[in-house]
């Protein structure tokens, strides 16, 4: 008898429990679903043409807006399938199919068909749009066409080989050929409801989103995004503070460090990005600096002692206080896929560095260093005014190279000075700036590398190369952008990197870490380094009502 | 002299004092970086803690102030000679000269000081010492700030040219330079020690508004506008106290210039 009663409480005990852990899950999935995300836009969004896109501000709303054929992820950088289900790139590089999902409608009610995809690839490329996403279309004379084969199947034929080409279809947010809405018309997981301008962009959740979760449930799971447009740094880590924020996309590592120490699960350092910061010499032949002067620039030996004497793993530490990397090279070791592995940061080697300098007939005389010709080795470095961490490295670099004899001015210059000197004038000696790599593929880097480029830095627009090393860069960069097939693509630009190093036209200082802060009110949430870095998976994050009412 | 004067000679004197026995008070130098100990707060062996690169704070304190403060009133002499040239002699002249000259000086005035001072600092050479940078940078000052000064004198220089004792210097056949310089520039005086000594604080807090936006003197050289260039993100004054001391060092030497002047030397 006892054993039973005590078996039948024991069930029942069993039972309140279930009862009790299934209440609990329920109410958590609905405390999961739902709210309002809030963050903030550096500045005032330039347009919401998705085709027109070319600033942080609309690019993010971009992101969150725009469907797209496929998708890079930001995680694992691996392409994923989106409104596309699969696709095939031609043995000649220059066709693309797409096999389109079916069923699926824009935010209006519209059907997506291959007739968007059309109609937006003929929009992209018209020259009169100016669009700057549909300049990376652009791989030879002739015009980019569209073959629709069947409502859910379309081939883009391009009059020239594009590497990578699948890739760039991440940037193309898909248009309706027939929505009268337009542009407001999305294929995305939230659309723009409101926008006060200087103020703030409303997006709310695109009720025909066509994803949906594991469980079948419709993504995405929350209701509305606030974008509140501010450019103050401290009123936005102020906001973040006090809860008004959930997020910070990108923080600088002083605020980065404030953060971390009185809320250390908030402040997140995804490792190194894709960005850089890095020097060179101004090696352009009708520049007006001294002939001895270019003599030293033009030296791979001189720009390879500099790079040897500056201490890198000082400006990590130092400068963004240990969330930076030594840089190798022109690819970050975050990129996956295109970084040398074979490549190091240069070790700080004053010694090394001063007998290259020897080697080439410069020599130290009373704690200074002067060159074969009795001239003192003096240089300016210019960079920007207003960006604390490059003025910090110019300084470092001014001490390091002290040691050596080198005697450093540092000039900083307002932006528009500092790009008609580097640009137009060349009216400078060396100079500090950075990279925001936004691109994982090198085709995104062939502004720079070929000789004939506007930003080929030391010696941009070259009729023909002006060195051997130049003209071997040229080919492989040529080379790589002329073929799909990626394993050639890799073994050529391995080869650009190797020849980046050897010669150093530019010395590459820091890889900045991708830093970001995410309230505890976010879940889901999993910061990377490419961007955005914190709501590339905006559909999937879920806000805690309980967390955020408590802060 | 007030007591307010007293204290306010005093505080002055003895920052100037102080920042002269800089290289005995701060044997590290301005310019040492302590790699080891950035950002450090006040310790026994720097004072005031370290800069974001590792240089010493009270160090570079000192030599911030030695510079602003010898070189703001160089910039304030530079810009007070011009002024009287521009503005007391056109007072003086009268007639098309005054008005041409107001002219000019309210022209010069309506230009946006702030981008003029940029757009000229962009123009210099770049291979200049930090020395000559902040030279360069100061004498800039004093040549674009003579505007204001200007209006003043010649509007003094002006009613002196009325005043009886200049006509009655006229009536016994004194003309030209003579007259300016015997009858009219001595009793010009007080208006220029008054403009003079406006123009100091005048030219620190551009030379820190230079210093802010990153355009002020070339590093590793210290000024007190690249030493409050720190003080951007701060968002509490209760995390690092110590960094506010170039700002309090600020408020009391322009407080101090402030006070030195008489109402009489300001009204006149």
């Amino acid at each position: 008898m006892n054993t039973k009663m005590n078996g039948r409480r024991a069930f029942l005990r069993f039972l309140f429990c279930f009862a009790l852990v299934s209440l609990a899950l329920t109410s958590s999935a609905f405390s999961q679903t739902g709210g309002e995300l809030r963050f903030c836009l550096r500045s005032e969004p330039k347009t919401f043409d998705p085709l027109l896109v070319d600033d942080d501000s609309s690019l993010a709303i971009r992101y969150l807006t725009g469907g797209v054929l496929v998708r890079a992820n930001r995680k694992t950088q691996d392409l994923e399938p989106e409104l596309a289900e699969s696709w095939k790139v031609s043995k000649d590089g220059k066709q693309i199919t797409f096999k389109l999902r079916r069923g699926i409608t824009f935010s209006d009610g519209s059907p997506f068909s291959s007739e968007d995809v059309a109609f937006t690839m003929q929009r992209l490329m018209d020259p009169a749009l100016h669009s700057s996403t549909g300049d990376a279309f652009r791989s030879g004379s002739g015009t980019v066409s569209s073959k629709i084969i069947a409502p859910d199947q379309i081939a883009i034929i391009f009059p020239a080989p594009l590497a990578g080409l699948e890739r760039l279809f991440d940037q193309v947010a898909i248009m309706s050929a027939h929505s009268p809405k337009k542009e407001a018309a999305v294929l995305g997981p939230f659309l723009v409801a409101e926008y006060k301008a200087g103020s703030s962009v409303l997006l709310r959740r695109n009720p025909n989103y066509w994803k949906k979760d594991s469980q079948g449930h419709r993504l995405p799971y929350l209701d509305s995004i606030r974008l509140d447009i501010q450019s103050n740094r401290d009123v936005e880590m102020l906001r973040f503070k006090r809860g008004e924020l959930d997020l910070i996309n990108v923080l600088d590592s002083d605020y980065f460090d404030r953060l971390a120490a009185s809320s250390p699960g908030l402040a997140h350092d995804a490792g190194a990005s894709l960005d850089s910061d890095f020097m060179w010499f101004n090696q352009v032949a009708s520049a007006p600096i001294p002939a001895y002067k270019r003599a030293w620039f033009r030296s791979a030996n001189f720009r390879r002692a500099i790079s040897q004497a500056i201490n890198r793993e000082d400006l990590s530490r130092v400068v963004f206080n240990g969330h930076a990397q030594p840089a190798v090279g022109p690819v970050s070791p975050a990129n996956k896929f295109w970084f040398n592995s074979k490549l190091k940061a240069e070790p700080y080697r004053p010694d090394a560095a001063l007998k290259r300098l020897q080697a080439d007939g410069f020599h130290l005389q009373n704690g200074a260093l002067f060159d074969k010709g009795g001239n003192a080795v003096e240089f300016s470095i210019v960079t920007n005014a207003g960006s604390k961490p490059r003025e910090r490295m110019a300084v470092m670099a001014q001490e390091d190279l002290g040691k050596l004899g080198i005697k450093v001015n540092v000039v900083t210059l307002d932006f528009p000075s500092l790009i008609e000197r580097i640009s137009q004038k060349f009216n400078y000696e060396a100079a500090m700036l950075g990279f925001r790599n936004v691109d994982l593929d090198p085709n995104g880097q062939m502004n720079i590398w070929l000789s004939s480029a506007e930003n080929h830095a030391w010696s941009p627009q070259q009729k023909s190369p002006e060195t051997a090393w130049e003209a071997e860069i040229d080919r492989l960069m040529r080379a790589q952008a002329s073929t799909a097939d990626p394993k050639k693509r890799k073994e050529s630009f391995d080869r650009v990197q190797e020849i980046a190093a050897e010669q150093a036209p530019f010395i590459y200082l820091v890889n900045q870490n991708a830093l970001s802060a995410v309230s505890g009110a976010v879940e889901g949430a999993n910061p990377g380094i490419l961007s955005p870095q914190t709501f590339w998976n905006a559909e999937r994050l879920t806000l805690n009502a309980g967390t955020r009412a408590s802060r | 002299m007030n007591a307010a004067r007293k204290l306010a000679c005093v505080v002055v004197v003895a920052v100037c004092a102080v920042s002269l026995g800089a290289n005995w008070l701060a044997p590290s130098g301005y310019a040492r970086q302590f790699r080891d100990a950035p950002s450090a707060p006040p310790s026994h062996q720097h004072f005031l803690g370290t800069d974001e690169v590792g240089r010493d704070r009270f160090a570079r304190v000192l030599y911030g102030t030695r510079i602003s403060l010898l070189l703001a009133p160089a910039a304030a002499l530079v810009s007070t000679v011009l002024a009287a040239m521009v503005g007391g002699l056109a007072g003086y002249m009268g007639g098309i000269w005054l008005r041409l000259a107001r002219g000019f000086t309210d022209l010069f005035l309506s230009l946006p000081w702030l981008f003029l001072l940029i757009t000229v600092r962009a123009l210099l050479p770049l291979n200049v010492s930090p020395l000559v940078s902040v030279l360069i940078t100061f004498l800039i000052l004093g040549l674009l700030g003579w505007a204001a000064s200007a209006r003043v004198l010649s509007t003094s220089a002006d009613a002196l040219r009325n005043s009886d004792f200049v006509l009655q210097a006229r009536a016994s056949g004194l003309h030209g330079p003579r007259l300016f310089l015997v009858h009219v520039l001595p009793n010009l005086k007080p208006v220029l020690y008054a403009q003079f000594w406006i123009s100091i604080p005048v030219f620190i807090l551009s030379e820190a508004n230079l210093g802010i936006l990153g355009l002020g003197v070339a590093e590793p050289l210290p000024s007190w506008g690249s030493l409050l260039r720190e003080l951007e993100g701060l968002i509490s004054f209760r995390e690092e106290p110590w960094r506010l001391v170039p700002l309090l060092l600020l408020i009391v030497v322009l407080t101090s210039f402030q006070l030195l002047l008489s109402n009489e030397e300001v009204t006149v």
